[in-house]
């Protein structure tokens, strides 16, 4: 008996559908942390890139990508860790920056990561200001409270005009 | 919210191994005559990350202010996640059977490689943010120039590490200036912990036939080679922050990198390393 194995865009599109476990209105292919999805002979490797070295949300991510792929019916799934390139936000898509915003946290502005040196210079002379736009009522009056948030990858900000406070999603 | 499934947690040794098996070739990780200089240097950036990460965790729950708590542990955990990709690549170089875990929590102090600066207490805010700084300003040149290792392996675990490094180069000096540009009190704090880590601080910068090896291989910089950069962060901030670098020279406290350690060292060890002492092989 041979056994059809589902096409790798169907995979994907099967990852599509595993949120994120910090943020669970967008997914892992949103997120642009799966990197591959290849057959090696009827086990599925899919390779998966972590968002922060230390992020403790990595081990659940790949335990929800297999019990996934398990329940659509993949019988043999290898997992592997891929470094390089490193993940930057710039490989959030832009309907996951929408769904962000929709849920209350500020998408990446892209280009802003600190870069030591020369992002020193630039807060020293006052160029480090980003315009961090309120989720809530759009204002652009807002203030970083802190530079690391809830979350490896988020940073803590208030609305100056609506109070709120909110999580921005850090260039990276 | 859906309980957990009920399945068998990934094996993250196992798909590190076969991520490594999968990796493009590195002559340097199989290299027989290099071997003992690049686990040793290994050991080094990955003691620096593991200790540095593990007192800054002490942290936790004790910070003046809530945001400062969160901000620690984030940078700690940024540090202990690059712990295990150093020391990973530190077994496999080694290839005795051992893994990170075995490495982190089954040497003895002697055999760790960290610099004195990352094992002295916390001490106040003031002591913690400074040590911090000193370090970053390092830790941000070290890996910008590993990040072009001739090493592939070592060259996409500093690129990735950059990343986060950076955010706390930005960090920490945002707040060295602050506090030392900020009340009497404060001011006063940040030059009593710049004069008193200052002697730790050259440590990293003394380069010994270890460091020369790896460096000849073109998986390192020359270490006198990143020390105008660091020069350069450290002027500028604390000029910023109307902080006095001390008049005295910073490679007076040296010999932890050969595994020759404070007292201090022995303590974090002590908690870091009893539930693998006590209860060899306990997982959770
Ligand atoms: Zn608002």
């Amino acid at each position: 008996m041979t056994v059809t194995l589902p096409s790798t865009g169907q995979v994907w599109d099967w990852l599509s559908e595993v949120p994120d476990p910090e943020i669970p209105v967008v997914s892992v292919t949103d997120l642009g942390i799966v990197r591959d999805v290849r057959w090696d002979g009827d086990t599925l490797a899919v390779a998966v890139t972590p968002t922060y070295s230390g992020c403790p949300a990595t081990a659940v991510i790949d335990l929800a990508i297999e019990t996934h792929l398990r329940a659509k019916g993949v019988e043999k799934v290898r997992l592997e860790r891929r470094l390089s390139p490193p993940w930057t936000t710039d490989w959030v898509t832009a309907e996951a920056r929408e769904k962000l915003k929709s849920y209350g946290i500020a998408p990446p502005i892209d280009g802003t990561a600190p870069d030591g040196r020369g992002g020193l210079a630039a807060r020293l002379s006052g160029r480090a200001n980003l315009v961090i736009e309120c989720p809530r009522c759009g204002s652009g009056n807002t203030a970083k409270v802190s530079q690391f948030g809830s979350t490896p990858c988020k940073a803590s900000y208030q609305c100056r005009d609506c109070l709120e406070p909110f999580d921005y999603f850090k260039c990276h | 919210m859906p309980s957990l499934p009920d399945a068998e947690m990934p094996d993250a040794l196992a798909l590190a191994e076969r991520a490594a098996a999968e990796q493009v070739h590195d002559p340097h990780v199989a290299d027989v005559d290099l071997k003992p200089a690049f686990f040793d240097w290994l050991c080094r950036i990955g003691d620096n990350a593991l200790i540095l990460g593990h007192r800054v965790s002490e942290w936790c729950g004790h910070a003046p202010v809530l945001e400062e708590d969160i901000a620690l542990a984030n940078v700690a955990l940024d540090l202990i996640g690059q712990t295990q990709m150093w020391l990973s690549l530190a077994a496999e170089v080694e290839d005795k059977g051992r893994t990170a875990d075995d490495l982190a929590y089954l040497r003895d102090a002697m055999k760790f490689r960290n610099i004195k600066l990352v094992e002295l207490p916390n001490g106040d805010m003031g002591v913690t943010v400074m040590r911090q700084f000193l370090f970053d300003a390092y830790h941000f040149e070290l890996l910008t120039a590993l990040a072009r290792s001739e090493s592939p392996r070592v060259a996409e675990i500093a690129a990735k590490a950059l990343k986060e490094v950076a955010y706390h180069l930005e960090r920490s000096s945002d707040l060295v200036i602050r506090l030392g540009d900020g009340t009497a009190e404060s001011h006063a704090r940040m030059q009593a912990a710049l004069d008193a880590l200052w002697p730790y601080a050259g440590e990293v910068f003394v380069a010994d036939a270890v460091d020369e090896a790896v460096a000849r291989a073109g998986i390192a910089p020359a270490l006198p080679d990143l020390l105008p950069k660091w020069e350069r962060t450290v002027a500028e901030v604390l000029d910023e922050a109307t902080l006095t670098r001390p008049d005295r020279r910073f490679d007076v406290h040296v010999g932890g990198k050969q595994g020759r350690h404070t007292e201090h060292l022995g303590y974090i060890l002590a908690e870091m390393q009893f539930l693998q002492r006590a209860y060899p092989g306990a997982e959770w």
